[in-house]
Order: C-alpha cells, then sequence, then structure tokens
C-alpha cells in the first residue's frame, strides 16, 4: 500500500532502489570478509579455540579413548602411554572425561546462557516498547534482584530448591537475565525513539511487528557481543558452583568438578587438577578475545 | 543543609530501603519456592510426627509474616537466630569469620586499588602502545579465569614447590622488546629514512634476553620455591604478621582476579575522558601533559575511578567465596558453601544478609564519594 503512495519522481531512482538490496548484500559480505582479514592475532586465536572446542564437543565420543564413566585403572595413576593424563581419585581415564566434559561443561552454560538471553530480552523489549507502568514494574524488580551479589543470591536459592543441574541452570538463567533486561531495555529504548518506529506505528504495525522487524534487526549487534560476555560470565558461574559441589554433579564428567575432586594431588606438586581448571580459563579466554574485538569494531568510529 | 549532606541522608535512606527489601526477599525466597525444607532435611523417611515436630522447633509453623518480623528485630540486635543443622547461635559462628573475611578482603583491596588505578592509567597514557596492548590481553585473560585456576597456580609455583621459572618470563618479554623494536626501527626507516637507535637498542635488548633465556636453559636448574603455606589456617589467637604471612596467597589470589577488571575499567574511564573536547582544547593551547593530566583530567577522573573500586570491591566479595574454599580459610565464604551443602537455611540467610549489606554499603559509599569530588551529579541532566 505504501509502495502505491510513494511515487518516485524519477524512474531511474526507482531501478536503483530495485537493485539496492542486492548490491548491499554484497558490501556486506565483502566488510565481514575484509573484517577477518583485518582481525588482530588475538581474534584469531579466539575463533581458532572456540572451534577447537566446537569440535571436540561434537566428536567426544569419537575423540575419548575410553568411557566417560568407566573406571578403567587404579585411582590416580601416573600419566603413561595408555592414560595420556593419568586417572581420577576413582580410577577413570583423566583425558576421556575432559573430552566429554567439553560437551557437558559448554553445553549445560550455553542452555543456561540461551534461556537467560530469551527471558531478559523479552522482558527488555517490553519495557522498552509499553514503557508505563510495564517498564516501572519490570525495572524496580530487576533492581531489586540486581542489588544482591549474584553468586551468593544464587547460593540462597540453591539451598532452597536443593543443588542440582537442573535447578541450577533455571536459578542462574533468572539471575543472569537481569543483565540482559538492563542492556536490552538500554538499546530499545534508544531505537523506540527512531523516526521509522514512529512511522510503522503510525501506519497501524502491531506489536509483534514492530518487534521483529523494527527492533529487533536493529539491536543485533549489541546483542550478539553481549551474548559473548554473557556466555564467559555464565560459564564461570557455573565452573565456581560445581567446583564448590553445588553445581553439575558426579558422575557427569565436569570440568568445575574434577578440579575439585583431584585438587589434593597439588598438594604433591602435580599439575593434573590444573589441566580441566585451564580448559575453561582458555574458552572464557578465547570467547572474551572476539568478543572484544567485536566490540571495538562497533565503536570504532567513536575512537 | 549543605546539599551534598542532604544528598548523602537520602542516599542512605535509600540504602536502608534497599536492605530492607533485600532482607524480605532473603526471608521470604524460603516460602515462595517449591519444596519442603523440613521434610527434606529430614528425609523421605521422617514420620509426619517428627516433621512437625521439627517445624515448631524451627518456628516454620508461625505465619511468615510473623517470623519474619522476629527475625528481622533479632538481627537488627546482632541475634541471627541458631543454626539447624548444628543448634548452635548463628552470631557466634559468623562473627569471627566475619572478622577473617574483612581482613583477607581488605588485604586484597590494599594491594589492588593503588596498583589497578596507576597501572590503568598508565595504559590510558600509553594508548596503542605496546605496554597497553601487553596490559590489554594479559588484563583480558586473567578476568577469563576461573578464581580457582587463578589459585592453584600460585599454590603450584609458590608453595608446594613445582619451582616456577622466571626465565619463561624473561624470554617472552625479550621476544615483545625484539618485535617491538624491530618494527621501531623499520617504521622509522620507511617514514623518514633515518635510522631508529631507540628502537636498535631495545631491539638488541630483547634479543639479549631470549639469548640468555635459551642459554641457561641448557647450564641450571631453577631451585623449586615453597615460600607460602597452601592451606591458610588462622584462629582468634594468630599474631598479626603470621597472619597477614598466612593469607599472603588467597589475598594475592584476590588481587589478581581484581587487578584486571579493576585496570581495564580504570583505562577506558580514562580515555573517555582524555576524548573530551576541553582536554583537546587544553592540549591544543599547549599545555603540557603532565599539567593537562593533574590539573584537567584527573579532578573529573577521580568519580569514574571512585566508581570503579567500588565495583570491583564488590566484585572481591563474590571472589572470597571460592578463594576461601581453595585455601580453606575460616571466613565467611566458607561458612556460607559449607551451610548450603547441608541445607542450613537460617545460617545461609544470615551470611547473605551481611554480604548483600556489604555489597550495597559499598555502592553507597561510591555513590556519594563520586557526588562529592564532581558536584555537577547533584544536577543531573
Amino acid at each position: 500500500m505504501t509502495d502505491n503512495t510513494v511515487k518516485p519522481a524519477d524512474p531511474t531512482a526507482l531501478s536503483a532502489d530495485a537493485q539496492a538490496p542486492r548490491v548491499e548484500q554484497e558490501s556486506r559480505w565483502t566488510t565481514a570478509m575484509r573484517a577477518f582479514r583485518t582481525a588482530p592475532l588475538t581474534a584469531w586465536f579466539g575463533m581458532i579455540v572456540i572451534l577447537l572446542y566446537i569440535l571436540v564437543a561434537i566428536f567426544a565420543p569419537a575423540l575419548a579413548p575410553f568411557g566417560e564413566r568407566e573406571i578403567v585403572a587404579d585411582a590416580f595413576e601416573i600419566p603413561d602411554d595408555t592414560y595420556l593424563l593419568g586417572t581420577d581419585q576413582l580410577g577413570r581415564d583423566m583425558l576421556s572425561r575432559m573430552i566429554y566434559a567439553a560437551r557437558n561443561t559448554v553445553g549445560i552454560a550455553l542452555i543456561t546462557t540461551i534461556l537467560s538471553f530469551l527471558l531478559g530480552s523479552f522482558l527488555g523489549m517490553m519495557a522498552a516498547v509499553m514503557g508505563g507502568w510495564t517498564d516501572n514494574i519490570l525495572s524496580r524488580i530487576v533492581d531489586v534482584l540486581m542489588s544482591i551479589p549474584q553468586l551468593i543470591f544464587a547460593l540462597l536459592l540453591l539451598t532452597i530448591v536443593g543443588a542440582n543441574v537442573v535447578n541450577m541452570i533455571l536459578v542462574i538463567a533468572l539471575l543472569d537475565s537481569t543483565r540482559v533486561y538492563r542492556l536490552m531495555r538500554a538499546v530499545g529504548m534508544n531505537i523506540v525513539v527512531m523516526d521509522y518506529v514512529e512511522a510503522a506505528k503510525l501506519r497501524g504495525e502491531g506489536l509483534v511487528w514492530l518487534i521483529r522487524k523494527e527492533i529487533l534487526p536493529n539491536a543485533m549487534a549489541p546483542l550478539i557481543a553481549e551474548f559473548g560476555l554473557r556466555f564467559c560470565f555464565v560459564f564461570l558461574t557455573i565452573a565456581a558452583l560445581s567446583f564448590l559441589g553445588l553445581g553439575i554433579q558426579p558422575p557427569t564428567a565436569d570440568w568445575g568438578t574434577m578440579v575439585r575432586d583431584n585438587a589434593q594431588l597439588i598438594t604433591f606438586g602435580e599439575i593434573i587438577p590444573l589441566y580441566p581448571a585451564a580448559a575453561i580459563a582458555l574458552l572464557t579466554v578465547a570467547v572474551n578475545f572476539v568478543v572484544d574485538w567485536m566490540l571495538h569494531r562497533s565503536s570504532g568510529l567513536k575512537e | 543543609m549543605h546539599p551534598i549532606a542532604k544528598m548523602a541522608l537520602q542516599r542512605l535512606a535509600l540504602g536502608v530501603f534497599t536492605l530492607f527489601v533485600v532482607s524480605i526477599i532473603i526471608a521470604g525466597a524460603v516460602e515462595f519456592l517449591p519444596g519442603d525444607l523440613a521434610q527434606e532435611i529430614l528425609g523421605q523417611s521422617a514420620t509426619p510426627e517428627a516433621v512437625a515436630a521439627f517445624r515448631a522447633e524451627v518456628g516454620l509453623d508461625k505465619p511468615p509474616v510473623e517470623r519474619y518480623f522476629s527475625w528481622l528485630g533479632g538481627v537488627a540486635q546482632g541475634d541471627f537466630g541458631v543454626s539447624l543443622a548444628t543448634k548452635r547461635p548463628i552470631s557466634d559462628l559468623i562473627a569471627a569469620r566475619l572478622g577473617n573475611t574483612l581482613f583477607l578482603a581488605g588485604f586484597a583491596a590494599l594491594i589492588a586499588v593503588p596498583l589497578a588505578v596507576t597501572l590503568g592509567m598508565l595504559a590510558a597514557l600509553y594508548r596503542n602502545s605496546w605496554f597497553d596492548r601487553l596490559v590489554n590481553v594479559s588484563t583480558l585473560s586473567s578476568i577469563s579465569f576461573p578464581e580457582f585456576f587463578v589459585a592453584y597456580v600460585l599454590i603450584l609455583f609458590l608453595s608446594v614447590g613445582y619451582g616456577f621459572d622466571a626465565r619463561w618470563v624473561l624470554a617472552v618479554l625479550g621476544l615483545l622488546l625484539l618485535v617491538e623494536g624491530g618494527g621501531a626501527v623499520k617504521s622509522a626507516l620507511k617514514d623518514s629514512g633515518r635510522f631508529s637507535f631507540i628502537g636498535a637498542i631495545v631491539g638488541v635488548l630483547g634479543l639479549a634476553l631470549v639469548v640468555n633465556a635459551v642459554f641457561s636453559w641448557w647450564t641450571y636448574q631453577v631451585e623449586p620455591v615453597q615460600a607460602f603455606p597452601s592451606i591458610s589456617n588462622i584462629s582468634p589467637n594468630t599474631p598479626f604478621g603470621e597472619r597477614v604471612y598466612r593469607s599472603f596467597l588467597p589475598a594475592l589470589t584476590l588481587t589478581l582476579v581484581v587487578t584486571a577488571h579493576m585496570m581495564r575499567m580504570t583505562r577506558a574511564s580514562i580515555i573517555n575522558l582524555m576524548a573530551s573536547p576541553y582536554i583537546e582544547m587544553a592540549r591544543l593551547k599547549g599545555m603540557s601533559p603532565g599539567r593537562i593530566i593533574f590539573k584537567h583530567a584527573l579532578p573529573n577522573a577521580l568519580a569514574p575511578i571512585i566508581n570503579v573500586i567500588a565495583i570491583n570491591l564488590a566484585y572481591l566479595i563474590t571472589g572470597v567465596v571460592v578463594v576461601e574454599v581453595v585455601f580453606v580459610y575460616p571466613g565467611l565464604g566458607q561458612l556460607l558453601v559449607d551451610s548450603v551443602s547441608k541445607r542450613d537455611i537460617t545460617v545461609v540467610q544470615g551470611c547473605c544478609l551481611i554480604f548483600a549489606a556489604t555489597y550495597i554499603l559499598l555502592n553507597l559509599t561510591a555513590d556519594i564519594l563520586a557526588i562529592a569530588t564532581n558536584p555537577r551529579l547533584l544536577h543531573p541532566k
């Protein structure tokens, strides 16, 4: 309908318009390629490491020499040709558990982050679009939830509902969604006041259309960077809770729990408990490097 | 009344109100969330009579509102009730441990704050130099490390005698200097056709460091270090010097974790400030860099820096939980974790309230200090 009312003065302008989407897509592709080419070393390092982790997580059963819960030898065997990283406190192969943990730990962190994002960005968007009472009530609830340190609050909630994986996922997703809410609301607020959103509203577009077609596409860049940051944070929180014995429960292989179970070895000068801890550290470093590069690129105009 | 005093009072009232709401959440979470605590603590096989007796003993049979206000009244007088697991008064459990935790956090803050602020400012001033890049990469990495990773690495190198090979550090530093010096020489030649002596000296120094490290790996082994205890057992009558010595490793862990955060945020806020028009004006007038920083930038940088410090001290609170568990340090965090696994809800509530109060207090102090150093914040736009 809008097409009929707006008549271009110049027919050539129309043809240029018609070609615009294709041209823009090509240029977007080339910008992406250029961005990859000019990416700093740290970002490349991060992307390669993340890819490796994904591959290990997907092909865990094929890569691991032994089963996840299989007891193959005596407890705390030193590394040799069969058990490349030795065995753990029950005699399970350390390397196999490390590989399976890539699947469990990263998978659980990813599920939690996605949940937290769905909840946080949905509510944040509602607050931005609806404003008024909805915004006020939601924001006050979030303020109160954020006035207790996150890990402490998580510990309190886990005491009440009981410490297990499902509860941990729900509790962390809920607490972390407050941060996503803040960002989504702030970003959304800036977009809602734009003229094109106003125009869409005047055209009589519904709420869902407004969010899907006008706001979300423009909020994507900060949201993606935030997803990386939140993933790191959630991943570290889950690792900390598992390390404290309140997160992912045995016999599921998980890096945080593995550090806790084998920690006594460190007093004998063995570095084995450090391997799972280093696996956690390496992935968060990698994600942070990539996010840092993305943030730097998106703020590049300001500097 | 002085406007700042008035503002401080307002913030204080707001803080007390927040604390009140937080206490309602901490007490009310038990009611709203699913799960019957009495049943779960006593086990599935407990008889209904036993569960009822337990409820009466703990006071779970009274209506929630009455229970909340009697709890709050007790807390206001320093009485947190009794532990469900040990039946001991919680105030006794908390008292000594709170002091220990504050000591540890204070110790860490004392090292971390000056270190982080100085390094952050340097990184901001020498932006995009190799120092800045090194700082950026290393702080980004250490932010990403879980606290227990940092803790165990420190234990390995400084406590159990794994043998820390400082030559690695020297070799990496040498390599960096070599690349940097070489780059300087190259770009000077390309830009102005002149030979950069400083670049050459830096490069040769780097090369010397690398060569030295490589040769010394053939010739001798390092002595293992067993300088600090890996378990910080502290009792109320431990003398001060001993206390510092025994809590050195946990404090160092916390320092490393917090410094990275604090430094990055200091750097960012100073860079932000240095980009503002009045600094550019001062620079265009030909003012010396030192004068720009101390006369123009610093007074306005105080507010953001205070904020950064407060945020990170608040971050110390959560960091302390994991670090205390690693080092078996008798603090509040350790008590909290033990109580969570025993599902000793009354103790958990007490600990949470203290942690939350500290957190709110820190943020409040930061707010007030920031406004006191920058009166413009009294009049928000």
